[in-house]
């Protein structure tokens, strides 16, 4: 194995080969279901990379990314909505924005942006929260949310839904963001950045005697996080062209969990290849259910699954660690 | 160097230093006896400034310049040199002995000097650099506390704040810490303040000692003085 190891280099070039022969692949294919397919996992591991980050690196238990994904997909809508359609889809929207249209890398951006803004504030006042209480803070930020979008429906036509959101989120588009994200959450952990929130992670007390500021640097990584998943949540939209308050909700936040407990909470590796891994799955057993008729068995089987995984792997996959990639 | 008058702090609602004072001249080792719950690390945690200062003078003099401790911030304190050492070793454990080091480093830019300080602790201590790539937690408990003290020699101290070195320790590995202590001071300048249960070792190291009893500061003078007084002796170096 030791000599099968790649340097991060090497790594990258594999990435960057394997994503865009996947793309060329499925989009050489012409299945539009398999399009979607290839989309939707890719933001998954997206999603993962950044929670593995945001949690994994500095041992905070935070569920809130759905939330900030439905606060960046709802901003990024307001700018790539058609014009022409906004005035009766969003009455409520002031006219100065109603003029405006993005394109989507734009859009997204500033949902982006908007989605990091609420991290930072959210997170000045909840990242102190130790363990489990984060979790319940944060699982009640997804609930606040939701309800908010589904009252708001001047801006989001509440529990209605958006539909016919522009398809522009091309495959092109999500397959630069995901080796985006990896490089710069790689980059962050194999910087005296990330080792200090490591070090935060595993001895808070100790890290503070050598003046690494634990609230900022778990601030940074909620407020990091939140801005991806809101990036994210922007572009679900706009490859499956709706959007509901909820879109983003309780399963989502249990299934990225899922994938991060199961890749090993802090290595990239993992969190990658647990996210393609749960991605098919889930995607199989949904073929299961609809043709059996029986619903719900996914969230069964993935629950049992996860439950049986972490009695054999207490730690995850890797741990930390990153597997077939050396050390540099 | 180090100046404290009638510190006070107060934990919760629990008054627990009530009129500490201390003085150590730069270069020496200082160190401070007492019994479990007397206050020692209260007193290592206000001067590094983990824990706030309720009351008193409390000041740094290094290189001609003169802070007020407990109007500085920690991270402030450990660029000024006060580097606290924490009790019960507390190194990063899944993290391996190199990347223990490098946060000792971590508020300089300096990577040669990093670099630098980092060989420096490999030759000290040659059995981590021998484990460089080693997680930490897999150490042995003397080699556990080699790497605490490592990874606060990386920041430079100037006074090094060293809280309960010989915890759980055997009594050969507590003596093998103590000489490179005593190296460390005789070799770099280092000034130390030294917390400790076993007082016999303490005093026989230091050139400056301070018995603390619940909170206040009941005898001083210099390790051997003590070593000699009946009153400590009876106290803290009765067997048993």
């Amino acid at each position: 194995m030791k000599n099968l190891a790649l340097s991060p280099l090497q790594a990258f070039l594999f990435l960057v080969v394997l994503v865009s022969g996947l793309i060329l692949a499925v989009i050489g294919s012409g299945n539009g279901y398999f399009q979607t397919f290839t989309a939707l996992t890719l933001i998954n591991v997206m999603l993962a990379v950044s929670l593995t980050m945001t949690n994994g690196f500095t041992g905070m238990f935070s569920l809130g990314h759905p939330a900030f994904m439905t606060m960046g997909a709802y901003v990024a809508i307001l700018f790539t909505y058609p014009v022409g359609r906004k005035g009766f889809a969003m009455p409520a929207l002031p006219e100065v924005i109603a003029q405006i249209h993005l394109p989507l890398p734009l859009a997204a951006t500033v949902g982006a942006l908007v989605a990091a803004f609420m991290g930072w504030l959210i997170g000045r006042l909840v990242v102190h929260l130790q363990t489990h209480y984060l979790a319940v803070a944060t699982l009640g930020l997804i609930i606040v949310v939701q309800t908010f979008a589904l009252n708001l429906d001047g801006f989001t036509r509440g529990g209605r839904g958006i539909t016919g959101v522009p398809r522009e989120a091309s495959l092109w588009l999500i397959g630069i963001c995901t080796v985006l994200i990896i490089v710069l959450c790689w980059r962050i952990k194999h910087a005296s950045l990330g080792r200090a929130m490591l070090a935060v992670r595993e001895n808070e007390m100790a890290a503070r005697c050598f003046g690494i500021d634990a609230f900022r640097l778990k601030l940074l990584a909620f407020t990091l996080g939140a801005g991806i998943a809101g990036f994210c949540g922007a572009l679900l939209p706009h490859v499956v062209s709706v959007m509901s308050p909820k879109s983003f909700g309780l399963i989502l936040a249990f299934n990225l969990i899922a994938i991060i407990v199961v890749g090993g909470q802090g290595s990239i590796v993992g969190a990658i290849l647990a996210a393609l891994f749960i991605s098919v799955g889930s995607e199989s057993l949904r073929m299961v259910e609809e043709s059996t008729g029986v619903y719900g068995v996914t969230q069964v089987i993935v629950a049992v699954a996860l439950i049986s995984f972490l009695l054999v792997r207490p730690k995850g996959l890797f741990g930390l660690k990153e597997p077939l990639i050396r050390s540099s | 160097m180090l100046r404290v008058e009638d510190l006070h702090v107060t934990r919760g609602r629990t008054k627990v230093l009530q009129g500490i004072n201390l003085e150590v001249e730069a270069g020496e080792i200082a160190t401070l006896i007492g019994a479990n719950g007397a206050g020692k690390t209260t007193t290592l945690m206000a001067l590094s400034g983990l824990l706030p200062v309720a009351g008193g003078r409390l000041e740094l003099t290094t290189e001609g310049e003169t802070i007020d401790i407990g109007r500085t911030r920690a991270v402030d304190l450990v660029r000024k040199g006060i580097v606290h050492c924490p009790e019960g070793r507390q190194i990063f454990g899944r993290l391996s002995i190199e990347e223990n080091l490098q946060l000792g480093a971590y508020l300089s830019d300096d990577r040669a000097r990093i670099a630098r300080s980092i060989s420096e602790i490999y030759e000290r201590f040659p059995i981590l650099g021998e484990r460089r790539t080693m997680k930490a937690g897999n150490l042995s408990g003397g080699e556990q506390m080699m790497l605490a003290i490592g990874r606060a020699l990386v920041a430079q101290p100037k006074l090094l704040l060293l809280d309960e070195p010989s915890l759980g320790l055997a009594p050969q590995i507590t003596e093998e810490i103590f000489g490179a202590l005593e190296d460390l001071n005789r070799e770099q300048g280092v000034t130390m303040l030294i917390v400790e249960q076993n007082a016999m070792l303490a005093l026989e190291l230091a050139n400056r000692a301070f018995v603390i009893e619940t909170g206040r500061i009941v005898l001083n003078g210099t390790g051997k003085e003590l070593l000699d007084d009946p009153a400590v002796f009876e106290a803290y170096l009765g067997v048993g």
